[in-house]
């Protein structure tokens, strides 16, 4: 009873053979893409999990609130003085870029300025810091929080200019429309209309550059590395002393004396980027979703 | 303000009625609004050949004395007055492509994962995560790099030694972790999310009819991916790697915080080096002579001239198979 045209009815059903191999494969394929995951996963654990385990013990009142050495007030003091700088510099022309892209440039002027924008989101961050050293701080013979709030500028230009001509492109149709109908002008409209019901994607696309930028270590170094850590100060033509520079400073001189600070600052760093960044990216997905359905 | 004429043009009737200063200010404001719009395009065009010409014009005095052969020079001796970007043009290209090697195949698996494994609340959940990996500043990274990566690297070192070490870029003396090798595991981090959010994005927009369709005639999930969803996107995928290459071969701070500074060729990975863009953020702040500053903005120029490139290139790629939506984000 075992001739091979008679298959055995009692025989449990598993593939055998070559669809034995393929299901092998197949298998083998989901289990490492899996496995990629959890790499990606496990780095990024492992950073934070670094970072919070040696910042923690650093943190206290005196450490965020008090000059060097007790603290490093002035670090964070200096770093959130040059973001509030750069994005006064780059919000205003980065919202009007994007509102000349939405409503006034044909699809192919579009084109050729979403172009420029990646070009300039695609520029090493260290060649913005060399061309705001020739441009600015080599001219005046001296380093300032100005000079390096221009080249966080055009780091966060593209990324808000892209952001709010996406939530721009979302603003229904019919709210343009309605407002043509009823006779207002071009002007009136983009003021009263358009801008206003992509405010808050505009907001939270402006927070991520900000998350972004605050974080960039190589225009800084170039630009406003030298600043007195000891006093308070948020005069934008001056070097102000900021936490990337100084962490950077410490690695480099690759002693352990400042480790327990660099760490601590990290915290401090990372926890406010990661929360505004999570936080922005979650408002942003709302606006857009209620942008898309009205 | 063609744009204006035509959305007066558009309102018939509409002038009639409303004062003729009304219509003034609301032809001068259409104008300005228009003006300031078109200022803010041409402002931010114009940075970008700003940002060229202003860092051409600081690399003059090297790009005169060296010439072309500063690609190719390996010899960077300050003290001597000597500069050649080949050591850091090698030592560019080494880490990028290892980072390149090892993160691509590890992205485009997470992209692969999110889109068709995971269920759908868990790729919620670990998409966002996954992108906060580049959320982490460099200097951080780095940071992290020199006082907890490299340490645990050398330690493993001997190990690799040991086992391939007949491979000759695995093989050498003991070091002190710093190196090429651990600069690339950086690069690596920092490449994945680039390349996987793209990538995820890009087999999203894979039409299901087709893969439901192979999978209807028998696919394996795998066969799926191999005969679907892989070939209807390669062009963009390899796009979004040129992207990430991009971002491995700028990226200066965190790579020279564990690179570990030499000056020349290694055939070794666990060798110290330097890359173009680690070599600016090293020297620059400490550079003293004009024609340092200058050998260093010449690498910025090399630097910029290769970012540009893989830009326009993913850019084109993406156009030209018809994923640019979707690169460029």
């Amino acid at each position: 009873m075992s001739g091979p045209l008679i298959p055995d009815p009692t025989a449990p059903l598993t593939p055998s053979g070559n669809l034995r191999r393929r299901q092998i494969v197949s298998r083998a394929a989901e289990v490492s893409a899996t496995g990629a995951a959890v790499i990606a996963l496990a780095a990024l654990v492992l950073v934070l999990w670094s970072v919070v385990d040696r910042g923690a013990n650093a943190i206290s009142f005196d450490f965020l609130f008090k000059g060097y050495p007790e603290g490093v007030g002035p670090m964070l003091l200096g770093t959130l003085a040059i973001s509030v700088y750069a994005t006064l510099i780059a919000m205003p022309i980065g919202v009007l870029l994007a509102l000349y892209i939405s409503e006034y440039s044909g699809a192919k002027g579009a084109g050729t300025l979403k172009l420029i924008l990646d070009l300039l989101n695609g520029l090493p961050s260290i060649i913005l810091g060399l061309f705001a050293f020739i441009f600015i701080v080599s001219p005046q013979q001296e380093q300032t929080a100005f000079a390096g709030a221009v080249a966080l500028a055009i780091i966060e230009l593209p990324l808000i200019a892209r952001g709010s001509q996406e939530v721009l492109q979302l603003v229904p149709k019919h709210l343009r429309e309605a407002s043509d109908a009823l006779g207002v002008a071009r002007w009136r409209t983009v003021l009263s209309v358009i801008l206003p019901s992509a405010l808050g994607g505009i907001v939270t696309s402006t927070v991520l550059a900000v998350a972004r930028a605050a974080g960039e270590t190589a225009p800084l170094i170039l630009t406003t590395s030298n600043g007195d850590p000891k006093s308070f100060s948020i005069n934008p033509f001056e070097a102000l002393p900021n936490v990337p520079t100084w962490i950077f400073k410490v690695s480099e001189e690759g002693s352990e004396a400042g480790y327990a600070e660099a760490w601590g600052m990290a915290l401090v760093l990372v926890f406010i980027i990661l929360v505004t960044s999570l936080g922005a990216r979650a408002l942003l997905a709302r606006s857009k979703r209620k942008l898309s359905s009205s | 303000m063609s744009a204006s004429a035509s959305a007066a043009a558009r309102a018939p009737g509409h002038g009639a009625r409303v004062s003729l200063l009304r219509k003034r200010a609301d032809r001068l404001g259409d104008r300005a609004i228009f003006g300031i719009c078109l200022l803010a395009a041409l402002l931010a065009a114009g940075t970008i050949f700003l940002v060229g010409y202003q860092i051409v014009d600081g690399a003059m005095p090297a790009i005169n004395k060296f010439g072309l052969g500063f690609v190719t020079d390996t010899t960077w001796q300050p003290n001597f007055g000597k500069f050649g970007a080949g050591a850091l043009l090698f030592g560019t290209a080494i880490t990028s492509a290892f980072a390149l090697l090892l993160g691509a195949p590890i992205a485009i698996a997470i992209g692969l994962f999110l889109t068709l494994l995971a269920p759908k609340g868990l790729a919620a959940v670990i998409g966002p995560l996954v992108e906060l990996l580049a959320a982490i500043p460099s200097v951080i990274l780095g940071f992290w790099g020199l006082v907890v990566l490299a340490p645990y690297v050398q330690s493993k070192e001997p190990f690799l030694h040991d086992k391939i070490g007949f491979i000759p870029i695995f093989g050498g003396p003991q070091t002190t972790g710093l190196s090429i090798f651990t600069a690339s595991l950086l690069l690596t981090i920092m490449v994945i999310p680039i390349i996987a959010s793209i990538s995820r994005d890009l087999f999203r927009s894979v039409p299901p009819e087709l893969q439901d369709g192979a999978a209807a005639l028998g696919a394996t999930r795998w066969e799926v991916v191999r005969g679907i969803v892989l070939p209807t996107t390669s062009s963009g995928v390899i796009a979004a790697c040129i992207l990430g290459l991009g971002r491995a071969l700028g990226e200066a701070i965190a790579v020279s915080q564990v690179i570990g500074a030499g000056a020349e060729i290694q055939s070794n990975l666990f060798a110290p080096g330097s890359t173009l863009a680690a070599q600016i953020a090293l020297q620059f702040p400490g550079a003293l002579t004009e024609l340092h500053k200058a050998s260093l903005f010449y690498c910025g120029v090399i630097l910029l001239v290769i970012g540009l490139a893989a830009n326009l290139g993913a850019g084109w790629i993406g156009r030209r198979f018809g994923y640019a939506g979707a690169v460029s984000r």
